[in-house]
């Protein structure tokens, strides 16, 4: 018996153990018991396969630079995504159609999210509070002023892109866990005013009665049509958000993650690309908050909690902080995910939880590995 | 005069890290600034660079104050600097680290990035060419696409001075450059010196080699206790028995 085997079977037994210890409550004695037992011998399983052909973590890398090898060039590789997405509504029916724009709308504020945290590195709790400004505009705008989706759009995401620079300018004299905090404040303050203005907003009793968007006075309302809708905008958000990436922006992003110091003195404004970082999220998250009122015709408080930033966080972590591919797959999976296995929704974020942490202890750069700047 | 160091002092509460120091620089002139370990070279070097705000006195370069001046906005006037615990984009692509360094030269703003227009695609690829031409003058050119966290050390400290030249300085500052080296490629790091004196730009820097320090520099400033000491030519400051005892102590009999 050697150390190594020692600390093997305590790891395991310590994940296992942990695991199970969740699952107690809900599922009972002999659930968690059948759960530890199987988790144990997978977790030895893994780290002696493991140990016979190399490390996981880095087979995994080598199986994404595989993948990356087949993509022929990033023109064809959007075309091969993109064709399945165009034809969907034709072979799917509306409740597919409806998750579909479910994800569609996570994406981009799981994009936008990855803007702030991923690329430049500051951690943010109050995400929703933008996503919440961006709905809540368009809401206003269409209901009160009877103002039409496409220019209540611009107009919202305009107010929300103006609420993130004006929130981020005070906010961003603090660093790291101090930041987070005050993000984490923001987000319940913007859930609070909405919940109590009354004469406003209408407060708990949400805001009914939004206009479905219209194009050329073709009603955008059905399933389909709004899918095409949301689906432009993923498109477009992935396609803005790359080329930003990959330019001076995004390597100053990517600088000041790395290295605050050393940015500075390469002649980066620091607090200017920390503030376009913020403002550029923002910007996004108002979009996909628009259109998630365009869609649910009915928006009330309830839909911008504190645990809809942690969602959104969870999809940037699991898919990969920094990576484009990474993070949409992490939005997809995590929307879709509770809808396939509906009898375990109620362990949603239970789930979520335990998932996180493996992934914590056996992949912390998330599924996908965050290429830097301008990989081109 | 390109720099003008007057009266510089620097207190951290009652501790005097550097004290009324006076010098001044000549465009083309590699200065070697040394001293025993705390004697304050670091702290200089942040009081040029803006990481610091000296306490009292004045710093002027090619005739702007810019003791105030936040470090972005000095490397942007034109003096940029190394790190003596290596400050590299960890996360980042060797050649990115350099593409970084440019910013400050790159107009296209947000409009023709998103749009991709030709404009903005010559410059990128201009920024990637210039960031390949210094990678190249550091011997670094077959690592461009590698992880920078990846290089060994000695290739490290290359990318930091590549990457502080990209930003095309006046005058650049070198903290420890070879520090950790093998003799090997403590010369060769020598001999890179010498090149970027001869591209026209005023070096200096702190080194603990006096071998390297004798070899290169054209003057040299010795700091002891935040104090300077003595000022000269490599052979006046070798003689000088305030740097000997300095560095030796003092002759008790």
């Amino acid at each position: 018996m050697n150390s190594a085997i020692i600390k093997t079977l305590l790891r395991s037994g310590i994940i296992s153990l942990w695991s199970a210890l969740l699952f107690l409550p809900f599922k009972g004695l002999q659930a968690a018991g059948i759960l530890f037992i199987l988790l144990f011998l997978a977790l030895l399983l893994i780290t002696l396969t493991s140990r016979l052909s190399g490390h996981v973590v880095s087979r995994a890398d080598i199986v994404q630079k595989q993948v990356a090898q087949l993509i022929p060039s990033n023109s064809l590789y959007l075309l091969l995504l993109v064709l399945p997405a165009l034809t969907m509504p034709l072979f799917s029916r509306n409740y597919m159609l409806d998750v579909a724009v479910l994800s569609g709308i996570y994406i981009i504020l799981a994009l936008a999210l990855n803007v702030v945290v991923g690329f430049t590195g500051l951690l943010n709790l109050g995400f929703v509070a933008y996503y919440a400004i961006g709905a809540y505009s368009f809401a206003l705008l269409n209901t009160r002023l009877g103002l039409g989706f496409w220019s209540a759009l611009p107009l919202s995401v305009v107010i929300t892109t103006a609420a993130g620079f004006v929130f981020a300018a005070p906010a961003l004299r603090l660093k790291g866990d101090y930041l987070a905090l005050v993000t984490l404040g923001f987000g319940e303050i913007v859930r609070i005013t909405l919940n109590n203005w009354d004469s406003f907003t209408k407060g708990p009793n949400g805001i009914s009665g939004i206009d479905a968007p219209f194009f050329f006075g073709i009603s955008l309302a059905p399933l389909s049509s709004f899918y095409y809708l949301v689906l432009f905008f993923v498109v477009l958000a992935v396609i803005v958000i790359r080329r930003v990436h990959a330019s001076k922006i995004g390597r100053a992003w990517i600088a000041l993650r790395e290295d605050e110091i050393a940015a500075s003195a390469m002649g980066i404004r620091s607090t200017q690309y920390k503030l376009y970082a913020v403002s550029f999220g923002a910007f996004w998250a108002g979009l996909a908050g628009c259109l998630f009122a365009a869609k649910m015709r009915f928006i009330s408080p309830e839909s911008f909690t504190f645990m809809e930033s942690v969602l959104i966080l969870s999809m940037v972590i699991l898919g990969g902080l920094g990576s484009i591919a990474g993070v949409i797959v992490g939005a997809v999976i995590l929307v879709a995910l509770p809808e396939a296995l509906r009898d375990i929704q109620m362990y949603r974020m239970l789930a979520l939880g335990a998932g996180i942490v493996l992934l914590m202890i056996f992949r912390p750069q998330g599924l996908f590995r965050g290429s830097s700047a301008s990989r081109s | 005069m390109l720099l003008e160091v007057r009266a510089v002092s620097k207190h951290f509460g009652g501790i005097r890290a550097v004290e009324d120091i006076t010098f001044s620089l000549k465009q083309g002139i590699i200065l070697s600034i040394i001293g025993p370990n705390g004697a304050g070279k670091t702290t200089l070097f942040n009081c040029l660079t803006g990481f610091m705000k000296p306490t009292r006195g004045n710093i002027i370069f090619s005739g702007t104050t810019i003791s105030d001046l936040p470090a972005d906005r000095i490397n942007r006037l034109g003096i940029s600097r190394t790190f003596q615990n290596i400050r590299l984009f960890k996360g980042m692509s060797v050649i990115e680290n350099v593409m970084v360094a440019q910013h400050a030269k790159i107009r296209s703003g947000l409009l023709p990035i998103i749009a991709h227009s030709p404009s903005f695609r010559s410059e990128e690829a201009s920024v990637r060419q210039t960031a390949f031409e210094y990678l190249a003058f550091l011997g670094l050119e077959s690592s461009a696409e590698q992880g920078a966290g990846n290089l060994p050390y000695g290739a490290q400290r290359r990318l930091e001075i590549a990457r502080a030249l990209a930003s095309e300085p006046q005058l650049i500052l070198l903290d420890e450059p070879s520090a950790g080296m093998n003799p090997l490629e403590t010369d060769e790091m020598m001999a890179t010196i010498r090149k970027i004196r001869e591209m026209g730009k005023t070096i200096i820097l702190i080194e603990h080699d006096m071998k390297f320090v004798m070899g290169i520099s054209d003057r040299i400033i010795v700091l002891d206790h935040g104090v300077k000491i003595a000022e000269g030519a490599p052979q006046e400051v070798k003689d000088n028995p305030l740097v000997i005892e300095a560095y030796l102590g003092k002759e008790t009999h």
